[in-house]
């Protein structure tokens, strides 16, 4: 696909990585020269310096050939006068950045007037992905499929687990719950298991589940299933507003650290049910004042990834609640993840994650079948949702005697909304939806799963 | 330095270069030539050496910029001296040195040759001199990149060490697709050049050697007396091929995509084109009296500044006997060079532009020193690095060239040799005057001088930085 994607920031790059991999046809717009320089050095893709919201930029970039535009400059006008132009010049798909609250609550009408395809909020979209680790706080991570039907979640198999040194065959005799355990992450090792696979102290899984099922298996196995009860919010930027937002409706109670007094008093204005303290959150006293010990879960939302981890950090020595820290730079997630700083967010990811979920999507109207691709264990697993079309030659023969390759695994079938967690014994029939993990990578057709 | 990743990309290289060695072998085949089987052998030695250092890619994949230069650098070198291995093999070039300076004037697209008679040649061996041309026109890497893409930034790094000019950019987001449709628009000319010269009366062979030399502006004669015993139609068809290969090929993407507006916005091959026609008119002027028609000095001028100002070297007349003002036009013609990103060589025309602007905003800032004005070209402004580096590399031009000068003034021959010997060869001209001029050869230079030569013709195609690259020892350090 011609994609154009004006604006090279955290967020852009992401998006410019996956969309190379996934070889498609890249232009990329900005302003900066060495950005530009930088990006056409590194990456498969044509650099244009200039201003992308110009009529003769867009042109020079191809705008009347291209099939998506993206835009997500620092500035929101800027994006939506690209995808303006852009719509007008090339009729092609648009997408643009949009941050500021004041737009957010008007979002549908800019998205129908403007005729953009989506828009999409950094802010927006991580205080949704926090929300949804405050409402389940034993998983690490959650990612879903089929509309939101089938979940993945991450979670660390504790030293006094019940799972420690049993084999997955004894873990599915002594749950009973239709689950699967489908990544198992140990050290630099990444295991798609079998039955005889045994699970040991700290390994990091992955398991695939109904909505409902997920729940049942985390209290069988003793975890905690109830949404947080409060939380204490650090910084008070506008993905703070937003998650007080989303939380306060969900019933949770919020509390809000934040430095800046008129910060302060806006927030207060805009959320009148939050408590905001105003005060210095590196200030242990005032931590420990507003009750940091024992609180049920604590959010490191500042605009420094330092503070953010030192933050964490503390709260962890005081606290055996929810801990999620906010990371703007992904350059060294890795060394991140080694701390012990509870859930990672990475605000530019997130949104760079839906982005490529929607060019995937609109590729999938040309030709490839896979209907959703989600990234675990850093990348290194991915599992794929496919649409199973008529004539597929794995409709109608038994699981166990499909011929898989090796590393690969089917976590799911989505039949018509009804979600089959697969047996030896189970078939896959046309229509259905089916989810594959696999640490392989550049499937493109279910029929690539056989060997 | 990766040097793991280098060694695989130079095994692609030589495995891509033994493929078209085939060709000339059966070139042999047909002419019932018994050097047949040195092409063949070359050809199977290499494509297994080049196969099995390349079969498996190396763990780290790191590919930086002087990785770029590096592989690019050393795979000219390589190609070189791989390509000579035929015609030394059967002896034809009885010196291995030769050989070598024969092919990588062949690759670098120069056309000087230490072959005192070109028709006692085989055919075989005429026509890998002649492909060599077509190949080094365009690029090995640029080919390899359009057969099989390689990862990330390596496309770009490699592209940038072997393409001509100032910028270098891709036409297309892929490189890929950008190689493929360079190679496309350089196949469909040479096969026009091809048909149009054999309707007009060249032999098939004569047309496919003619034709593959005028692609690469190379001007590997098949005969002593190069182009001159031809008909004047034949004389116009290369004239008028040697310009169009001359201009900025981008110009015939802007055409393939219908932008032609644009095409005359390009303020370089304005320029370019508005030289060659101040350049013929004076010539014209200047020598037709020693001719019998006014309409052969004007071909005759036509073809000799065409024939230089695109660096291809093929020569109708000998131009050594001309006047002065003729011949310093000419001289002036091989330093300026064609157009960037086309197959000549040179300095370039967008570097020469560059040029005089910033002396021109440099003498405007003594008379006004608060003004402000940016180098701008096409409409848009020259990043300021761009200007730097285009002042730079004039600047270790013109120290290598008076480098190698002095090191061939050892040798035995006149000033005006040695200053055209090398300005030929650095810029990928070919024939210089006096002792190299369109009649003469490199054949009495001594080893030292034919080394220094190589080296200016390789540095001179790369546009310098890979070859001289090379020499740093910082460049093999290993992290």
């Amino acid at each position: 696909m011609r994609i154009i994607i004006v604006g090279c920031g955290k967020i852009g790059l992401s998006i410019i990585k996956q969309l190379v991999i996934e070889k498609h046809d890249i232009t990329v717009i900005d302003k900066n020269a060495e950005v530009i320089n930088d990006i056409t050095n590194n990456y498969d893709v044509m650099g244009l310096v200039g201003n992308g919201a110009s009529y003769s930029v867009q042109k020079e970039a191809g705008v009347d050939r291209t099939n998506l535009l993206i835009a997500v400059t620092g500035s929101d006008e800027i994006n939506l006068l690209c995808c303006l132009f852009a719509k007008k010049a090339g009729n092609c798909n648009t997408i643009a950045r949009v941050r500021d609250p004041l737009y957010s609550k008007e979002i549908q009408y800019i998205k129908d007037e403007l005729g953009l395809s989506m828009i999409i909020n950094p802010e927006y979209a991580a205080a949704v992905e926090i929300s949804r680790l405050l409402r389940f706080p034993s998983a690490d991570k959650i990612d879903t499929f089929a509309k939101g039907r089938v979940e993945l979640l991450n979670l660390v198999i504790t030293e006094d687990s019940p799972f420690v040194n049993k084999t997955l065959i004894d873990v599915a005799k002594r749950v009973l719950s239709d689950i699967l355990i489908c990544t198992v992450e140990r050290g630099d090792d990444i295991f798609i298991p079998n039955g005889a696979f045994i699970l040991r102290a700290n390994d990091k899984i992955t398991i695939v589940a109904s909505a409902v099922n997920s729940r049942e298996f985390f209290t069988k196995i003793g975890y905690d299933t109830h949404q947080v009860k409060d939380t204490m919010i650090i910084g008070g930027g506008t993905m703070t507003y937003y998650l007080a937002e989303i939380l306060l409706k969900m019933g949770i109670k919020v509390k809000i650290v934040e430095q800046n007094r008129d910060k302060c008093e806006e927030l207060s204005e805009n959320l009148p049910r939050a408590t905001i303290i105003n005060g210095d959150a590196t200030n242990q006293e005032i931590l420990i004042e507003e009750g940091i010990n024992g609180c049920d879960s604590f959010v490191s939302l500042t605009g420094i990834d330092e503070t953010n981890i030192i933050l964490s950090l503390f709260a962890k020595t005081r606290t055996s609640g929810k801990i999620v820290t906010k990371i703007d730079r992904i350059s060294f997630d890795d060394i991140i993840n080694t701390f012990n700083v509870g859930s990672l967010i990475y605000p530019d990811k997130i949104a760079a994650d839906y982005i490529v979920s929607y060019v995937r999507a609109m590729q999938n109207s040309i030709g490839s079948n896979v209907e959703t691709l989600i990234k675990l264990n850093g990348g290194r697993v991915e599992a794929l949702e496919f649409k199973i079309q008529k004539g597929s030659p794995v409709i109608g023969i038994p699981l166990m005697q499909l011929n898989l390759k090796r590393d690969i695994l089917i976590g799911c079938i989505n039949r018509r909304g009804t979600i089959i967690i697969p047996k030896g014994q189970n078939t896959i029939e046309e229509g259905d939806t089916v989810i594959v993990v696999t640490t392989k990578s550049g499937l493109s057709d279910i029929k690539d799963i056989l060997e | 330095m990766n040097i793991a990743i280098i060694l695989y990309t130079l095994g692609r290289v030589l495995a891509i270069e033994s493929a078209f060695m085939i060709l000339p072998g059966i070139v042999a085949l047909i002419y019932r030539e018994n050097n047949w089987w040195t092409y063949f052998v070359v050809a199977l030695v290499g494509m297994l050496a080049g196969l099995l250092v390349s079969f498996k890619k190396p763990k780290n994949t790191q590919f930086f910029a002087k990785e770029g230069f590096a592989s690019v650098g050393l795979a000219w070198l390589l190609i070189s001296m791989t390509g000579a291995l035929p015609p030394f093999l059967s002896r034809e070039i009885p010196n291995y040195i030769d050989a070598v300076f024969e092919m990588s004037s062949g690759f670098t697209t120069t056309g000087a040759t230490i072959l005192t008679d070109v028709e006692a040649i085989t055919h075989a061996t005429l026509f890998w001199r002649s492909f060599s041309h077509w190949i080094g026109g365009m690029g090995i890497f640029v080919f390899l990149l359009a057969v099989m893409p390689m990862v990330g930034g390596v496309n770009m790094h490699l592209l940038r060490a072997e393409s001509p000019g100032p910028v270098v950019g891709k036409l297309v987001p892929k490189m890929k697709d950008s190689s493929q449709i360079l190679y496309v628009i350089y196949i469909f000319l040479t096969i026009v050049q091809i048909i149009s010269l054999w309707i007009m009366g060249m032999s098939f062979f004569e047309a496919v050697c003619t034709s593959c030399a005028t692609a690469g502006t190379g001007g590997f004669g098949i005969y002593n007396s190069s182009i001159a015993n031809f008909s004047t139609l034949i004389k116009w068809d290369v004239t008028i091929f040697m310009i169009l290969y001359g201009i900025n090929f981008n110009v015939y993407f802007l055409i393939l995509a219908r932008k032609f507006k644009n095409i005359f916005k390009i303020e370089e091959v304005r320029t370019y084109l508005l030289v060659i026609v101040g350049a013929v008119l004076i010539i014209t002027l200047n020598i037709f009296k020693t001719y019998d028609s006014f309409g052969i000095a004007l071909t005759d001028a036509a073809f000799q500044v065409a024939s230089i100002i695109t660096t291809t070297g093929f020569a109708t007349c000998d131009f050594n006997l001309w006047p002065s003002l003729s011949k310093t036009i000419l001289v002036l013609l091989m330093i300026t060079g064609a157009c960037a990103g086309s197959t000549g060589g040179g300095l370039k025309f967008s570097r020469i532009l560059i040029l005089i602007k910033a002396v021109r905003q440099e003498i405007n800032s003594f008379i006004h020193p608060r003004s402000v004005k940016a180098v701008g070209m096409d409409d848009r402004t020259v990043d300021k690095a761009v200007v730097k580096s285009v002042c730079v590399y004039a600047f270790l031009f013109a120290l290598i060239y008076f480098g190698s000068v002095f090191i061939v003034s050892i040798d035995k021959y006149d000033m005006v040799t040695n200053f055209t010997a090398v300005l030929a060869t650095i810029n990928n001209v070919g024939p210089g005057f006096e002792v190299v001029g369109a009649t003469g050869n490199y054949a009495g230079f001594n080893y030292l001088s034919k080394i220094v030569f190589i080296f200016d013709m390789l540095a001179g195609r790369l546009e310098l930085y890979p070859i001289l690259l090379l020499f740093v020892p910082m460049m093999w350090k290993k992290h």
